[in-house]
């Protein structure tokens, strides 16, 4: 039997092998893949890049206070990007399942329409929901835009539900009976953390707290944006660090949403700013790669 | 030689429900390619899996027919001087690139003209369809599609991997998105081979042995025989669903079967949940025993040939039991906070950015449920209580989770807490018709909450220019506005249209289309009498449906149509006398014989048709209507309206306006359309559709 971090060893093997850098997870909390900067960032421009990683994904309103078998606050995704997508990506992630241990030829493969989209980030994608057996196992997306602009080459994103698959290859109802690795449950290693993040997103979190923390760092990342064009040395310039200040606009956005303290207007403008920033810092990130191939090509012509 | 041709598009797996539109538009714009190339093929037709769409022609030509035009240059008067050509002559031969000598004199209609006779031999076939078939493929139209080869490349509902193009026993040369026609296809992706050698005699065969079931025909019967297959001997039934029967066809290229059972422990949660689940979260159909009630079991339909050791089986049922789990952790746990109780909460859903939360929502349909109410007469208490409640389930786990049950959900859940079934009944039905085939409410309290949740959001939709335009309708309101008038005619609501739309003239436009449709299209009646019965007024729709009755059960008698007719020359006559009507006919004005007898039957008639009108008998009043033939006959053949006499000529003028007006208050006879032949009309002409 595969546990779970087999299946985890065993994915990111097999797309180190097909050429992906393998992260860690992004050390933000972020409510999926997509949004760490190795996805978000690193589609824009024309420079191939392959990367895979695990990311915790952290939704707070999805917390179940560990009682429900199948939800949880957070999850882990395998992230995959590759940048340009080969003309084979089916295949190849049809692969990626054998070698987990899943013998296509006695299951059930549908690819079924489902295309992403995130308001915040500015960004959507065209794909599927890849189902086994009636299972979503993994978001198949073609990308199209992101942080608003429409991405020079078209990255494939393949987004692997990993509790959903381990539990498949298990045979388990529930993620917490999962084995993580022999002798010790999913459910011993994060029971206890669903149950406590649940009662501090859903009755503690502090709503005026949560409130000024989303003013402080949407300002900090608002005033380093504002600073970007008069910069004088770009490559220097910090927008990773202002993309960072979005990440936390967008989770302490997403436990305001748990709170339940975003009416329906509030929640349409809270979006509206989180994208801005997000927006803002692509537009910079783009800005400063341009910048470098120029330098790079310049070079190149000075030889 | 007439030659067969094959195009295959194969591509990554394209929405089930775009699939038999694009194929339709492929084919249309081969044909388009064919006639703009003067080609003609013997048949022409398309096939599609989720991988593939495919089209296949019979008898092309091998070549283009040659072609012949005439040019015409110079007159032939200022071709030649003595002779010789002239400059016109010879410029005209340079400008065709030939001598003089290959010119002729013909005659035109304008008279002798020099021309050259230019002749093109047709080209080859294959070579046409190399230069018009990649604008073919990324012609196709598709609700949304995307690009895959780089900014600014070419545009496709899904990635194009590979393209099949032969042109009898030859590959047709062409590139689409980087991708070179050839003669190779590919099969199942699990089941089949890839880069498959094929020919246009055994293209299909070669799929099916690699586990692609071309024919979605082919594709539907296998499901529906292995189905019964399965079934034999279980008494249970499949419960129909064509529709997913249909997207099950076209999300598989094999499709296979099986049956599968859930803890009949479940079944104790409402059956609406579970084939919810069933339906629209996992595809799969729901079984009834022979009694009707659901049975603990399911068909899903696989993507490949067979499930020898049970594990897609299994699989499907662990996925179901989860949902199923889900659903009644839901269903409990949205029991702990009443429904009343959730009225607040409703501030934090949006209806619309521009209308606001559900809760304002709410107060809207509050208000305007009460004064509907009060309009038809119906006790608003009750209505006031549903329409209070009715939108609260969006605050709940079970609708969060399962949509599509918004509504039926809070009538469960009002039931549950003990609301009286005049409520809760209202409340799960405030959403229908559905659909031009579903039923209304089924009670007063029903329609009233469903009215009014509709009006609201069209009213407001309209408002704030949420307006339907072409395909684009994301509110689906014409859905709710013909939801509208089916609840008024087929509930027998007499609240006048004004009094529940308001002014606005677009959205009364919108109506009066939609208003149209039913009475056509729904209740078939023809389009000339909807028109007639609309334009005498269309405030009241049952009133409407009661002169539309009348309308089409006089309309046969042998004095209806010819009435219409002379109708339409009163309205003619008072037209082109540019006469503004006012005032009654003067009696000592009227001539002895056919005029003075119209007018003592018209006299006669008036207050009874009145009458009849008031008591909506209004067939009966068309007989005494359509009495008046004879006379009005016998006036028109033997009256002159415009006589010398200015004063004859107005009190004629007078008695036909009278006349006219007075009869035309349950229908407009001068939009009866009076041949029959004409009479079908252009009953399905465009933008009619709802």
């Amino acid at each position: 039997m595969e546990s779970f971090q087999d299946v985890l060893f065993k994915l990111k093997k097999y797309w180190s092998d097909r050429g992906c850098i393998i992260q860690e997870p992004y050390d933000l909390e972020v409510g999926a893949g997509t949004m760490a900067p190795e996805t978000a960032l690193r589609v824009l421009g024309p420079k191939p890049y392959r990367v895979a990683y695990v990311q915790p994904s952290r939704r707070p309103a999805d917390g179940r206070y560990g009682e429900n078998p199948n939800r949880l606050y957070k999850h882990s995704q395998l992230q995959v990007i590759l940048k340009p997508t080969p003309d084979d990506i089916i295949d190849q992630y049809l692969q990626s399942l054998e070698a987990i241990g899943i013998d296509l030829r006695k299951h059930d493969i549908k690819f079924e329409e489902d295309n992403w989209e995130s308001p915040t980030l500015g960004a959507w994608g065209i794909g599927w929901q890849v189902m086994l057996d009636g299972l979503e196992i993994t978001q198949f997306t073609y990308f199209q835009q992101c942080g608003g602009i429409d991405l020079d080459v078209v990255p494939v994103e393949l987004t692997y539900g990993l509790e959903r698959i381990a539990a498949f290859l298990q045979g388990k109802d529930s993620v917490y009976d999962i084995e993580w690795t022999p002798g010790v449950t999913y459910g011993d290693v994060r029971l206890a953390e669903e149950l406590q993040f649940s009662v501090y997103n859903f009755e503690m979190a502090d709503v005026p707290a949560l409130w000024k923390l989303f003013d402080l760092h949407e300002k900090e990342c608002q005033r380093l944006l504002d600073a970007y064009k008069d910069y004088p040395d770009k490559k220097r310039f910090p927008v990773l660090p202002a993309y960072d200040q979005v990440l936390k606009c967008s989770h302490v956005f997403n436990l305001l949403d748990s709170r339940g303290a975003l009416s329906v207007t509030e929640r349409v403008a809270v979006i509206a700013r989180v994208r801005k920033l997000a927006l803002g810092a692509a537009q910079c990130w783009l800005d400063q790669q341009n910048l470098q191939s120029e330098a790079a090509g310049a070079a190149e012509v000075a030889q | 030689m007439s030659l067969p041709l094959l195009l295959e598009i194969g591509t990554e797996e394209i929405p089930d429900w775009m699939i038999e539109p694009a194929l339709g538009h492929l084919q249309a714009l081969f044909q388009e390619l064919l006639e703009q190339n003067r080609l003609k093929a013997e048949s022409v037709k398309t096939d599609a899996t989720p991988r593939r769409l495919v089209l296949r022609a019979e008898g092309l030509p091998e070549r283009q027919p040659d072609a012949e035009e005439l040019i015409s240059g110079p007159p032939a008067s200022a071709a030649f001087k003595d002779g010789q050509p002239t400059g016109a002559a010879l410029g005209f031969a340079r400008k065709m690139g030939v001598d003089v000598a290959d010119l002729t004199i013909q005659n035109t209609p304008r008279g002798e003209y020099l021309c050259y006779l230019k002749r093109t031999a047709g080209r080859a076939t294959r070579d046409i369809l190399a230069e018009g078939l990649p604008q073919t493929i990324l012609g196709i139209h598709f609700p949304k599609t995307m690009y895959w080869t780089g900014k600014g490349g070419p545009r496709f509902i899904r990635p194009i991997r590979w393209l099949v193009a032969l042109l009898g026993a030859e590959v047709v040369p062409f590139e689409v998105a980087g991708v070179k026609s050839g003669d190779r296809t590919s099969g199942h992706r699990v089941l089949g081979q890839q880069g498959i050698a094929v020919s246009t005699a055994d293209y299909e065969q070669a799929l099916k042995a690699n586990f692609v079931l071309l024919s979605a025909q082919e594709r539907r019967r296998k499901i529906e025989s292995e189905i019964e297959a399965l079934l034999q001997g279980t008494g249970l039934k499949v419960r129909p669903d064509p529709a997913l029967l249909n997207t099950l066809v076209y999300i598989t290229e094999y499709p296979t079967p099986i049956l599968g059972s859930f803890d009949p422990e479940f079944l104790k949660l409402p059956e609406e949940v579970l084939v919810t689940v069933m339906r629209h979260h996992q595809k799969y159909f729901s079984m009834e025993e022979a009694d009707g009630r659901l049975a603990p079991r399911f068909i899903a339909v696989m993507n490949t040939n067979s499930d020898a050791e049970g594990l897609v089986r299994h699989g499907n049922e662990r996925v179901l039991r989860a949902r199923f789990n889900d659903a009644r952790f839901f269903w409990s746990v949205d029991q702990q906070k009443k429904l009343e109780d959730r009225v607040p909460d409703l501030a934090y859903v949006t209806f619309q950015a521009k209308l606001g939360s559900y809760l304002d929502k709410t107060r809207r349909i509050v208000k305007l449920s009460r004064r509907l109410a009060k309009l038809a007469g119906v006790e608003s208490a009750a209505v006031e209580r549903a329409a209070l409640l009715s939108k609260c389930d969006l605050t709940t786990e079970m609708v969060k989770e399962l949509t599509e049950l918004q509504g039926v959900m809070g009538g469960l859940y009002a039931r549950a807490q003990g609301e009286p079934e005049e409520i809760w009944r209202a409340i799960y039905e405030q959403y229908k018709p559905v659909g031009m085939e579903d039923s209304i409410p089924s009670t007063a309290t029903g329609r009233i909450l469903a009215l009014a949740d509709k009006v609201d959001t069209l009213v407001g939709c309209f408002r704030v220019g949420l307006i339907p335009s072409g395909s684009k309708d994301p509110f689906a309101l014409r859905r709710a506005a013909q939801g509208v008038v089916k609840i008024l005619v087929e509930g027998k609501l007499s609240l006048p249209l004004s009094k529940l739309i308001g002014k606005d003239q677009a959205l009364m436009e919108f109506f009066l289309d939609r208003v149209r449709y039913y009475f056509r299209e729904v209740r078939g009646f023809r389009y000339d009498e909807v028109n007639a019965v609309l334009a005498a007024g269309c405030e009241d729709l049952t009133d409407v449906e009661s002169r539309l009755e009348a309308i089409q059960a006089v309309r046969p008698t042998e004095n209806f149509e010819p009435l219409a007719a002379s109708f339409k020359r009163i309205k003619n006559i008072l037209k082109q006398a540019e006469f503004a009507g006012g005032g009654v006919p003067d009696a000592t004005l009227l001539e002895q014989g056919p005029e003075a007898d119209l007018y003592s039957a018209f006299q006669a008639l008036r207050s009874r048709v009145k009458r009849l009108r008031k008591k909506r008998e209004y067939r009966t009043a068309l007989e005494a209507i359509a009495s008046l033939r004879p006379q009005v006959d016998s006036f028109f053949d033997r009256v002159l309206v415009n006589a010398p006499e200015p004063d004859i000529r107005l009190n004629r003028l007078t008695l036909l306006h009278n006349l006219l007006s007075e009869f035309s208050a349950i229908a407009d006879f001068s939009e009866i359309v009076t041949t029959l032949a004409d009479a079908r009309g252009p009953a399905a002409s465009p933008g009619t559709r709802p």
